[in-house]
């Protein structure tokens, strides 16, 4: 954990700030679609679906933000957020259309 | 791979712990002083040490004499929130909203006659209690950062779990006479490492507690946004009801007060009156939440032109909404008595501990050589440390003594007592910067030691009723609370000795202190 005393590069701290947005916009967003999602489909009473896809999406967010922070290369944690929000946000798109 | 993992693990957990440690401390804090807060609130209206409770039999009579006076008041106010006496607070608390952007109407009366009551104005514990959920700044922008710094703290928590190759043997391990950084280090884990689970429930709880604020997307897909009816649909509250837009007077409320505590065996809380004046009025009584985990207050509807019962709610949850009230029943913890009361608050001050062990891990982990002066991050951190670890400890206790010493006829006097909070703050954020850095922590620790005490004496000096002044009589409740301020005063005179007597490797001030001090400390020690 101690810091050697070496300049950052301007590089190093873009990647930094990139992935803190990433975690930040990416887990909400993504947290946010899969509650939307759940509320509408999972198979119980509406305030039930709406209670249990609120609880998961808080454990949700921090496990996404953790993971982009694992991820080896920057570009791998974006396509992976794109893909899985794509998707989220795909099947959102479906289920509002057969929702009343 | 898997080392690679921990060292961004490791990284993650530092920083994100970082950039929210300040405002987490202070949430911190002044969350587990909240667990007290009924208690704070009795000890800051020291006039109420006298007043009989009130009779369950009576209320019927008490909840006439608020109404008596809010249709006097506040007959414009388009709900009344009308909180009925509790053993800790024998007072009506009467509070109405006239229109959005107005300052609401807060009155306190006394149950009796109906009168306002003679106490000082305070905000007493609330003001903690709120303070660690909206930050004294407008709701909305304190709820989403309590809520921000929330989440990075679940992050830093699963990161700094994962960070552990030893997590067990963390339990037992305390270095103390180690370096300093090693001593801090395993401080930092105990009190992590040893009430985790606390952290992470009172972590997951808190935001669990404002949850559709957070996260209201699922009412926005299945309710259209609606947060009550999925408040009423989850059994949770009973159904709004719209003005009708016809006049009626409102029923006598002696009578439905006394069906309702026929109907229900816990205490009578609090009545909320909606639409007075309008023949679609509404009472409800909320009742205290049965005895067990989950926080499910009871609450009666009743007509308010005709005084009919509408509906009752709160008990026959199902799995999913019964699980969010048990969550949230954890994090408030009225379930608790004062020993396991007692074992929240001091999870509560480890979890403090441990937030600010952390931080000062930071700094100790980056102090330069010799032959550098620390940087402007460093040296920002370093002040930012003193100025909240030792700052919000000086500010409550600057809180607590504006209570006792400030004029009792003061305008605006409970406002005055939380400027005295601030400004206190303010003033302990700023002396770090003008002082060498470990005469600081000694200083400032000296100085909250030094405030505690004067608690103490200023309570001792303006209660007449005070037990010790009385040899006995008079209530326990001022003998505990200025024996936790003993017990603090002492806490911090011995973080300031030890501060004083320590002498590690503290590189820089070996530096920039005079070399004859450091003989004359080996000697001490």
């Amino acid at each position: 954990m101690a810091t050697r005393a070496r300049p950052t590069s301007l590089r190093e701290r873009a990647s930094v700030a990139s992935r803190v947005v990433l975690a930040a916009g990416g887990g909400y967003g993504i947290a946010a679609l899969a509650t939307a999602l759940l509320s509408l489909t999972l198979p119980l009473a509406r305030p039930e679906a709406v209670a249990v896809a609120t609880l998961v999406s808080f454990l949700l967010m921090p496990a996404i933000a953790v993971a982009v922070f694992a991820m080896r290369s920057l570009r791998r944690a974006a396509l992976s957020l794109a893909g899985v929000a794509l998707v989220l946000g795909g099947l959102l798109g479906l289920a509002m259309r057969g929702a009343p | 791979m898997k080392g690679r993992f921990r060292t961004s693990m490791a990284w993650l957990h530092v920083w994100s712990g970082l950039v929210v440690g300040w405002v987490l401390f202070a949430i911190f804090v002044t969350g587990t002083a909240s667990y007290y807060r009924a208690d704070i609130t009795r000890w800051m209206r020291p006039e109420l040490a006298q007043a009989p409770p009130v009779a369950a039999a009576d209320l019927p009579k008490v909840a006439e004499r608020a109404v008596a006076y809010l249709e006097r008041h506040a007959s414009k106010a388009k709900t009344w929130f009308i909180g009925m006496p509790q053993p800790e607070r024998p007072l009506l608390d009467l509070f109405w909203r006239t229109r959005p952007g107005a300052p609401p109407g807060h009155v306190l009366l006394d149950p009796r006659t109906g009168a306002e009551a003679m106490v000082r104005d305070t905000e007493g514990g609330d003001f903690l209690h709120r303070f660690h959920y909206e930050l004294h700044i407008p709701p909305l922008w304190g709820r989403w950062i309590v809520g921000i710094c929330a989440m990075i703290m679940l992050v830093a928590l699963i990161s700094g779990i994962v960070t552990h190759k030893r997590i067990f043997a963390d339990f037992f391990t305390f270095r103390r006479d180690k370096a300093a950084r090693r001593s801090f280090l395993d401080a930092h884990n105990v009190t992590g490492v040893l009430a985790l689970p606390f952290h992470l429930m009172i972590t997951y709880t808190g935001v669990v507690a404002l949850a559709t604020f957070y996260m209201p997307w699922g009412v926005t897909t299945a309710y259209k946004g609606d947060t009550r009816a999925f408040f009423r649909e989850a059994n949770w509250i009973t159904a709004p009801r719209p003005p009708i837009g016809r006049t009626a007077p409102l029923a006598p409320l002696g009578p439905m007060i006394e069906e309702a505590l026929a109907t229900v065996p816990e205490r009578l809380e609090r009545l909320t009156v909606t639409n007075f004046g309008d023949a679609g009025a509404t009472v409800v009584a909320m009742f205290e939440e049965p005895h067990g985990l989950a926080h499910t207050p009871t609450h009666i509807a009743f007509d308010g032109a005709s005084g009919a019962l509408l509906e009752i709610r709160g008990g026959d949850l199902k799995p999913a909404a019964k699980t969010i009230s048990t969550l949230i029943g954890l994090h408030v913890a009225h379930f608790a008595e004062p020993g396991l009361r007692l074992l929240f608050f001091l999870c509560g001050v480890m979890g403090s501990a441990m937030v600010a062990t952390g931080l000062v891990l930071w700094s100790l982990a980056r102090l330069p050589k010799l032959d550098v002066t620390p940087s402007f991050g460093l040296r920002l951190v370093q002040a930012l440390n003193v100025g909240s670890i030792i700052g919000l400890p000086a500010a409550v206790a600057v809180y607590f003594l504006a209570n006792r010493l400030l004029p009792l006829g003061l305008a605006d006097r409970g406002e005055w007592e939380i400027r005295a909070f601030f400004a206190a703050w303010i003033v302990a954020a700023l002396i770090p910067l003008a002082r060498p850095h470990r005469r600081a922590w000694n200083e400032m620790s000296m100085l909250v030691s030094g405030l505690c005490l004067a608690v103490v004496a200023a309570d001792l000096a303006m209660i007449e009723a005070h037990p010790l002044r009385r040899l006995g009589e008079g209530e326990a409740l001022f003998l505990w609370f200025d024996g936790a301020m003993l017990a603090l005063a002492a806490l911090f005179a011995f973080a300031a000795r030890r501060i004083a007597q320590y002498r590690g490797p503290s590189r820089t001030d070996r530096w920039h202190e005079p070399v004859l001090a450091a003989p004359a400390e080996r000697a001490r020690a």
